[in-house]
């Protein structure tokens, strides 16, 4: 029975797993060009830490009530679970391109749900250079940095990672939806996408109101590492985003992939043309 | 299969599809498919032919799920497209012409893994019907080359293969031949009618080609604007319209005007070195019209043109337009 079960699941993942070995086998088949390129988004993960170092240095060591220690741990864990998400949904993020070319009808000739179809399509190994920096800013962050250590912030650091990993992979989701629509302004995703990685990475205490309300709720960027890093630190948090409502990521993981979905519904039903 | 849908294998009645284009400003209705009705039967090859826009590829993706219509009905394999569209596409194989669904980085073999992978094949299966493409398309030289490299008609046989693979009731092939070499042609063909003979696979094909529809089609469908012009045999079209080919013959020394039964001298040119002949392929052949020319002059070189699709597409949309006023 479990064998059976076992076995189906096995040939559930089948065309999926196909699709994402060769995918790895492809970019590892040429070692240099891939070293390369994990060398190149290391760098660029190198370019945000500085950008959030700098800003400190100008702001003598303090900016929204945090020291250059304590913010390293929120760019820390949005860094790596906007970069873990970006290996594996990033691509979605280019799907206006995709409509474009035609190649999104192909996998409407496939028997498997075309969002799944499209998320395995491709895999980005190279930002495993940018995760491995991020790792090493958390690490030290939560190293330097005065988190009373025990069971419930080793949970909390877990879940805000998972959490943090699942609405950045949302608002990806998210973008490709609404790219159905936005044919030629992938700008305005970029919007939420790439502008919610920046907000994440800063205290939300330097938040205009507007941007709180956007990135605290509507797609809720506070909760993949802001908050998480209040409670660990045991700070208050920010006015209208206190600490404790980092507890509810996973609340805010659900809301975001239900905006995810959504706008994913809307976007192949607008492509298809039956509506919506 | 089960029910009254057996011997049907694409049911479209009343089939529309509207699309709005933005004008400026102005948002404009364009009707692509304008209440398309016809039947396919189980086995049938049929050639779908018709002008730039007329309609063609909007059939098509309604017909595999990829657009919901606007109005009508379309079943295919007895399924409804859209709602069903994971079971449909283990039933139906298309080959887009100029997009590709294999994986221009991989060699060929590995492609096929793949769709095997994605058809949820056993490996038994996927062996037998792997080889068996392998041979019909006399793909073996090139198995191991990355689909990259390989030229258009490699390229073509491998995308027909992968479209092949799950064995799908219903071979749709839009623009199969566009770009390809005579040879090429010529096997691809080839291989389509065998493949009808030895797995009573339907065909549906677009084509700007009526060298296709000739030597693939049984029955031909005519669209125009979007409204079907034409159903019925190929001969039947020929004589319709009056469709002729053209045979050109390069002769090794000038002669006069050739007058051949069965043909028609169009003009000549280089004094009579290179001269012109119109025929209709249903009355007489081209070999005959050449052994005809034969017994006149030396024949050098010589080349045959089709009539093109657009020109036989005009012709009926003429006498469309004259017989109703």
């Amino acid at each position: 029975m479990g064998d059976g079960l076992a076995g189906r699941a096995s040939e559930l993942v089948r065309p999926y797993r196909a699709v994402l070995a060769s995918r790895v086998r492809a970019q590892r088949a040429y070692r240099a060009s891939f070293r390369a390129d994990l060398f190149g988004t290391a760098v660029v993960g190198l370019t945000e830490l500085a950008e959030v170092v700098v800003l400190f240095s100008a702001a003598n060591g303090t900016l929204g009530g945090l020291d250059l220690m304590q913010a390293l741990l929120v760019f820390g864990l949005a860094e790596l679970a906007f970069s873990n998400a970006d290996m594996l949904f990033g691509h979605v993020d280019s799907l206006a391109r995709q409509v474009r070319s035609g190649t999104v009808d192909i996998l409407y000739l496939r028997p498997q749900p075309l969002l799944a179809q499209l998320v395995t399509s491709d895999i980005s190994l190279r930002r495993v250079g940018r995760s491995a920096l991020a790792v090493v800013v958390l690490v030290v962050a939560l190293v330097v940095n005065d988190v009373d250590w025990g069971p419930r912030a080793v949970a909390l650091l877990a879940m805000s990672l998972v959490c943090g990993f699942a609405i950045f992979c949302a608002n990806f989701v998210t973008a490709g939806g609404l790219q159905f629509f936005l044919l030629n302004a992938q700008e305005v995703t970029n919007a939420f996408v790439y502008g919610g990685r920046h907000a994440s990475t800063q205290p939300a205490t330097v938040w205009v109101r507007s941007i709180t309300v956007i990135f605290g709720f509507v797609f809720p960027m506070a909760f993949c590492a802001y908050l998480p890093a209040m409670l660990l630190l045991g700070e208050p948090g920010a006015e209208w985003l206190p600490a404790w409502l980092g507890w509810y990521a996973p609340a805010a993981a659900a809301w975001a992939w239900t905006v995810a979905l959504l706008a994913w519904r809307a976007g192949v039903r607008h492509y298809q043309g039956g509506g919506g | 299969m089960s029910g009254t849908t057996s011997d049907t294998i694409v049911e479209v009645r009343g089939l529309s599809r509207d699309f709005r284009v933005r004008d400026g400003l102005k948002v404009r209705r364009l009707t692509a498919v304008d209440r398309m009705t016809w039947s396919i039967a189980a086995g049938e090859a049929v050639g779908y032919i018709g002008a730039n826009g007329a309609g063609k590829s909007t059939t098509i993706k309604m017909l595999a799920g990829i657009l919901v219509p606007t109005a009508g009905d379309v079943h295919t394999c007895g399924l409804r497209p859209v709602k069903d569209r994971k079971k449909l596409a283990r039933r139906i194989g298309v080959v887009f012409g100029q997009r590709s669904q294999l994986w221009w980085d991989l060699p060929v073999r590995e492609s096929f893994g793949i769709l095997a992978a994605i058809h949820s094949l056993s490996r038994a299966r996927e062996r037998a019907r792997t080889d068996e493409l392998v041979e019909t398309l006399d793909m073996g030289d090139y198995l191991g080359t990355p689909v990259r490299q390989l030229s258009l008609g490699q390229r073509m046989r491998a995308e027909v293969a992968a479209a092949l693979l799950h064995r799908p009731q219903l071979l749709i092939l839009d623009e199969p031949t566009i770009g390809l070499d005579v040879l090429s042609k010529q096997r691809l063909r080839e291989f389509l009618v065998r493949e009808r003979a030895e797995h009573g696979t339907t065909l549906l094909l677009t084509t700007h080609d009526m060298g296709d529809v000739e030597r693939l089609c049984d029955r031909v469908l005519v669209v125009d604007h979007g409204r079907l012009a034409y159903d019925g045999s190929l001969d039947g079209l020929g004589r319709t319209v009056g469709a002729e080919r053209v045979l050109v013959v390069d002769l090794a020394e000038p002669c006069a005007e050739l007058a051949v039964p069965g043909a028609r001298h169009l003009r000549s040119e280089g004094g009579g070195l290179r001269q012109h002949l119109a025929f209709d392929p249903a009355a007489t052949t081209a070999a005959r019209v050449l052994a005809a020319v034969s017994e006149q002059a030396d024949v050098l070189d010589l080349t045959i043109a089709e009539p093109a699709v657009e020109d036989v597409v005009r012709r009926i949309y003429e006498r469309a337009t004259t017989s109703s006023s």
